[in-house]
């Protein structure tokens, strides 16, 4: 943290958090404040620790699936596919085309899902009251496309080592279209609530700026990083599942700040309804799960894999010993890259810009601590 | 700052926009709420809840094999499936025990299970007032979840 440079400097170190609602969670942030203006920030996390990826290696690969579900627990949907995905490649599965398209169009669910809350609750943490309940209605009808779907809300468990253990469920993709018309006409109405708002752009315009350079050296992902300008998407660079079999863009900002950065969620949630749209047009009936034994069983190797999750690049890196039970599992969070940036985007910022850097981020403390 | 901008200022014009919006949803079609108790939410077909063991709809008796495979199977360990063996050495259920309390309801031991014995109901209310009351033995589990009615 940096000395005050003031002469009449009146330095004060608070805390905010860990009990703080703007702070979406337990994040404790320590902040070195010159008057109202903030001078450095350093984020103390653990609070929610559970040892996710050491419960790891007391379970085998299929009793660990449920798990990754609490760590991001706002998108448990991409957590699950990132994983399962990341084992399928250790023990070199070709998935079938209709389980492809099922995990993506409920991974897109997912993101839009995860958009929308946080959309709610950055609005609602800078003192929009409105768009949180609209936000929710709409993220209301994802989860009873999932409940439907697997019988779980929020903590899926969608998908099993090697394909789906539930297949489409009658009227699958009736809803998931008319889910996708219905959410167009209610983006618009989030957009007309906020974008052209004097007091939303005062608030989020050039607050929190993060240069592209900076994005990059702080290997931020995600739309973050897409809100400083850097096209990077793994969808599009490392594709998986079958995204580059569909057409769709990636939104870009110029500016880095806050509110270039809500514009990139509010266009991939218009991507995400392509997508979706596309995917649910090529699915065919078929088996949904690939050449995989009963007993999961990978070589003794090592494997990274990641994916686009709502919230930028979640990697899993499995070690495999050649037994039942993985030898060690690492988690790369994107909420927990991210936070990095935390520091370098408030310095110089007012007390209450604070609250809206983090909520522009997307953190989710599940997800940061493990 | 221009004429237009100043009179939109002036009126309050995005104010008026945006509360145009807010009150356009105060119809009770677009009501939302839910009484909880008197009203229950239907829940999906798929829904993972409360277990339950279930038996032969005709004879009553259990159709657990006492494989033993939902044991294994479940991430946390709370399942404790007790049998012995009849004269003829096959095997047979005397005990089940289920800790919901630690259940986290992923469905693994639902999918474990070859004869479709343990299942996970539609039933969400297993609150109870102890530690011990949240473990189910096999009387329970065989009664299966009995969801309270309330009325006013």
């Amino acid at each position: 943290m940096p000395e005050a440079t003031y002469l009449d400097a009146n330095e004060l170190v608070i805390n905010m958090g860990p009990q703080h609602p703007a702070t979406h969670g337990v994040l404790r942030v320590k902040l070195r404040l010159d008057g109202e203006r903030v001078l450095g920030t350093e984020c103390i996390i653990g609070y929610l620790h559970r040892g996710v990826e050491k419960i790891a290696e007391n379970r085998t690969y299929v009793q660990f699936a449920p798990y990754v579900d609490r760590m991001d627990y706002v998108a448990a949907v991409t957590n699950g596919m990132g994983y399962c995905e990341a084992v399928e490649k250790l023990m070199g599965v070709e998935l079938p085309p209709r389980a492809q398209y099922t995990r993506m169009i409920l991974a897109e669910l997912q993101r839009i899902a995860s958009h929308l809350l946080w959309l709610g609750t950055h609005a609602l943490d800078i003192g929009a009251m409105t768009p949180v309940f609209y936000t929710f209605r709409e993220r209301e009808e994802i989860l009873k496309i999932f409940e439907n779907y697997c019988g779980a809300r929020l903590t899926t468990h969608a998908f099993r080592i090697g394909g789906l253990q539930y297949d489409l469920y009658d009227g699958f993709e009736k809803d998931a279209t008319k889910f996708c018309d219905y959410l167009l006409p209610k983006i618009d109405e989030y957009e007309e609530l906020l974008s052209t708002n004097r007091i939303w752009m005062n608030r989020t315009k050039k607050v929190g700026v993060l240069s592209g350079k900076d994005a990059i050296a702080l290997g931020v992902t995600g739309p973050v990083l897409r809100g400083s300008g850097v096209k990077w998407d793994i969808r599009k660079v490392q594709p998986y599942e079958a995204y580059d079999k569909v057409e769709f863009e990636i939104p870009t900002g110029q500016n880095g700040d806050t509110y270039d950065r809500y514009i990139v969620r509010i266009q991939e949630m218009r991507q995400s309804v392509r997508i979706i749209r596309q995917s649910v047009e090529r699915l065919a009936p078929g088996p949904i799960f690939g050449k995989v034994g009963k007993v999961i069983k990978p070589p003794a190797a090592e494997v990274y894999h990641s994916i686009e999750a709502p919230k930028g690049e979640l990697g899993y890196f499995v070690v495999s010993d050649g037994s039942t039970h993985p030898y060690r599992v690492r988690v790369r969070p994107p909420s927990f890259v991210n936070l990095e940036a935390l520091d370098i985007m408030s310095r110089g910022h007012l007390v209450a810009d604070i609250v809206a850097i983090i909520g522009t981020l997307d953190i989710v403390l599940g997800e940061v601590d493990r | 700052m221009g004429l237009k901008e100043l009179l939109r200022r002036i009126f309050l014009l995005d104010l008026v926009q945006g509360l145009r919006l807010t009150f356009s949803y105060q119809r009770p079609s677009a009501t939302y709420t839910e009484q909880y108790p008197r009203e229950r939410p239907p829940v999906a077909e798929r829904y993972r809840g409360a277990p339950r063991l279930n038996n032969n709809p005709e004879t009553g008796e259990t159709l657990c094999i006492a494989c033993n495979l939902c044991s294994l199977a479940c991430p946390e360990n709370l399942i404790v499936v007790g049998w012995e063996r009849t004269e003829d050495r096959r095997k047979k259920l005397t005990t089940f025990t289920y800790d919901v309390s630690r259940c986290m309801f992923c469905g693994l031991c639902e999918d474990a299970c070859p004869v479709d014995a343990l299942e996970l109901t539609q039933d969400f209310e297993i609150a109870n007032y102890t530690r011990e009351g949240m473990i189910w033995d096999r009387d329970l589990l065989e009664a299966g979840p009995q969801p309270v009615r309330y009325s006013r």
